[in-house]
């Protein structure tokens, strides 16, 4: 999967649960919870919908890193490189 | 019993509590006895909250002291001290003159965790004004429906929160004369201001008018199972718990910091986010940013955290994140933890010992009794997963309403009752806004029923059963059913919809909404998502549903009432009890 593959991944998880945002908006080095109207079991479940999308285990001490998109998708690149983990085709 | 009692020791406290005794503290304390321990409106003018916060600190020998640190979401920071937070709310009790406004009138802040929020706080109750905190992270419903039921004079806010909320509201609130936002003004026009331009201006002088310990002080809404938020009225007297309450229950030293993470627009936030450690003269942290593990654990570190009040749901975060996490921090000033909002589960007692080497107090309050009620305390047994015992001065009881609208007094240990308290103590509502029959409703037999269901073992702790109504526990807040069923059948294609608490293992419960579509309409994926949207575009993520399930009737009694309680027991797949009052039984 490529960065720009990642990034729609995101982009729809994050859709499906801030349905009312339009995403075309977002700021990539912004924080998403200043842009977007979403709370911390928001922010569960979009870290819960990147693991079933993409296959990859974020544990919760990485989460400071998804602030922003472009901190989301520079993160899962890596995560996704990770020896072990389990590569979304 | 699964999870044993956690002892103390001396060794433990690191400071001579401030209970020590409990049966001792109970006997010997007395409500007048905490009212000497403040100062008074100089003169013999009665009693304000912001002189005893402020005031009295800011002309005493605590002046120069840090009376609040603030950290801002990017890394910013400033620090207030006592005799600056007096000068500049005394800024804003003469900006509130000079708008004409007068003693009474309802004051709303729509704000994040900003300093201004805490300065328009204190500043209003200086002004004898009554100040109303709105959770910034509520949609435009939410926020209409309780300016308009307390019928707020002035509103303080940001820029962008105005634009977004606000501006498209204003023609429906006809009481609101004022906007006062910080930063620049969006828009022109009389009636609203640059409050930072205004501040600066405003003489740093003021003396606080005489003030009866019973007048008007705070506006907290809170929701019922039906109905419209309901707005509880708290006096100036309130300070004289929310220091009591401060000492006995949080255990307050001097020389503490102290850091409770509640936003103020909730009560915890505002009892003990604002006023409690300003009244005890202890330093108190702000963090402008949500919650986030490596965040909080730097600043329990860096700021030198001693006494935490937090809440559950940031605590089964914590411990998701594991206990290795918190041991790269060095805690070491960290000496009392405590928790609120909703009942903390044992095992995050627990583990508060493996992680901090202390236990969480758990505590119990709730909007309308403005302060802590019933609490574990520094120096007492621990008994993870018990609210604790009630603090001194505090009469609690487990009762049963009988046919007849009176009520048993429970007695037998381990029995199950609503939790009722004796009123009489300073904090207590004195009313529900323009609601009289609803205050009403609240006692019965000389008691103030709660709505809380507990259990009271041999010993005297209580123990959380669950709520007596449909009222949801989520993320420490409480969401009125009726008021997201309302919204959602604005929604074109909504017919009916039943609203249920979801049990969830974060947030102890999560909004469920259970809808039935007109006639005609099909329950896609994309019929979910524009409601899942709809419902946070109006009632902002705080309060909207986050699982929605398409159902083609809702179960209800003869008389028409939505069965939330079987749409609760279906969803776990509980047996559904008595059904014999079914419309389709």
């Amino acid at each position: 999967m490529n960065e720009v593959q990642i990034r729609e991944t995101v982009l729809h998880v994050l859709g499906a649960i801030a349905p009312e945002a339009d995403l075309s908006q977002l700021n990539p080095e912004a924080r998403l919870r200043d842009q977007l109207d979403i709370d911390s079991m928001d922010f569960l479940n979009f870290v819960i919908g990147l693991h079933d999308e993409l296959h990859v285990d974020i544990p919760e001490k990485d989460y400071g890193q998804l602030a922003t998109l472009a901190g989301c998708v520079q993160y899962l690149i890596a995560a996704m490189g990770r020896p072990g983990s389990r590569r979304a085709e | 019993m699964p999870f044993a009692p956690i002892p103390k020791s001396l060794a433990d406290l690191r400071r001579v509590p401030h209970l020590g005794n409990y049966e001792e503290a109970r006997r010997t304390f007395s409500w007048e006895a905490a009212r000497a321990e403040l100062d008074g409106l100089p003169g013999g003018q009665g009693l304000n909250i912001a002189h005893e916060a402020v005031d009295r600190h800011a002309c005493g020998p605590r002046r120069n002291k840090i009376a609040l640190r603030w950290l801002g979401k990017n890394g910013e920071s400033r620090d207030i001290r006592y005799d600056e937070l007096g000068e500049s709310t005394s800024r804003f009790a003469n900006v509130l003159d000079q708008l004409g406004i007068v003693a009474g009138d309802r004051i709303y802040a729509l704000l994040g965790r900003i300093p201004e929020l805490y300065i328009a706080a204190l500043g209003t109750l200086k002004h004898r004004s009554v100040f109303c905190p709105l959770f910034s992270a509520f949609g435009p419903e939410p926020i209409r429906a309780r300016l308009q039921i307390g019928q707020g004079r002035v509103l303080v806010t940001t820029p962008e929160l105005y634009t977004k909320k606000i501006a498209p509201l204003w023609a429906q609130l006809p009481d609101l004369e004022h906007v006062l936002v910080v930063g620049q003004p969006p828009a022109a026009g009389p009636a609203i201001h640059d409050l930072r331009a205004l501040l600066e201006r405003a003489s740093s002088k003021y003396r606080i008018p005489p003030t009866d310990p019973d007048d008007q002080a705070l506006l907290h809404f809170t929701s019922g199972t039906t109905g419209t938020p309901k707005g509880a009225i708290h006096v100036h007297a309130a300070v004289i718990a929310h220091q009591a309450t401060g000492k006995l229950a949080l255990d307050l030293h001097d020389e503490d910091i102290f850091w409770c993470t509640a936003d103020p627009g909730w009560v915890t936030g505002t009892s003990y986010g604002i006023i409690a450690p300003l009244a005890c003269g202890v330093t108190s942290i702000i963090d402008e940013a949500d919650f986030e593990a490596r965040r909080w654990y730097g600043i329990l570190q860096d700021e030198r955290v001693s006494v935490w009040y937090t809440a559950p749901t940031a605590i089964r975060s914590l411990m998701r994140v594991g206990t290795e996490t918190a041991r790269e921090y060095d805690l070491r000033p960290l000496r009392f933890l405590a928790s609120v909002g909703e009942p903390l589960n044992p095992e995050a007692v627990v583990w508060g010992r493996e992680a901090f080497g202390r236990p969480f107090h758990d505590n119990w309050w709730q909007t309308e009794t403005g302060g802590i009620m019933i609490a574990n305390y520094a120096a007492l047994e621990v008994r993870p997963g018990s609210m604790g015992r009630p603090l001194p001065g505090i009469e609690a009881a487990l009762v049963e309403t009988l046919a007849d609208g009176t009520i048993r007094e429970i007695t037998c240990p381990d029995e199950q009752g609503e939790l009722a308290l004796r009123p009489g103590w300073p904090s207590m509502f004195r009313g529900y806004w323009n609601e009289p029959a609803r205050y009403a409703k609240c006692f019965a037999s000389g008691y103030y029923l709660t709505g809380d269901l507990a259990r009271r073992d041999a010993d005297g702790y209580y123990w959380f059963v669950g709520r007596k109504d449909d009222v949801i526990k989520t993320s420490g807040h409480l969401i009125g059913p009726f008021e997201v069923e309302s919204l959602l059948m604005e929604h074109p294609a909504v017919a009916e919809a039943g609203v249920i608490g979801k049990p969830d293992p974060v947030a102890l419960e999560i909004v469920k909404a259970f809808v039935v579509l007109k006639p005609g309409r099909i329950g896609d994926a994309a019929l979910m998502r524009d409601l899942l949207g709809f419902g946070r575009q109006r009632l902002g993520a705080a309060v909207a549903p986050k699982e929605i399930a398409f159902v083609e009737s809702l179960p209800k009694t003869r008389s028409g009432k939505i069965l939330r309680r079987l749409l609760k027991a279906r969803e776990l797949g509980l047996p559904e009890g008595d059904v014999s009052t079914l419309e389709s039984a």
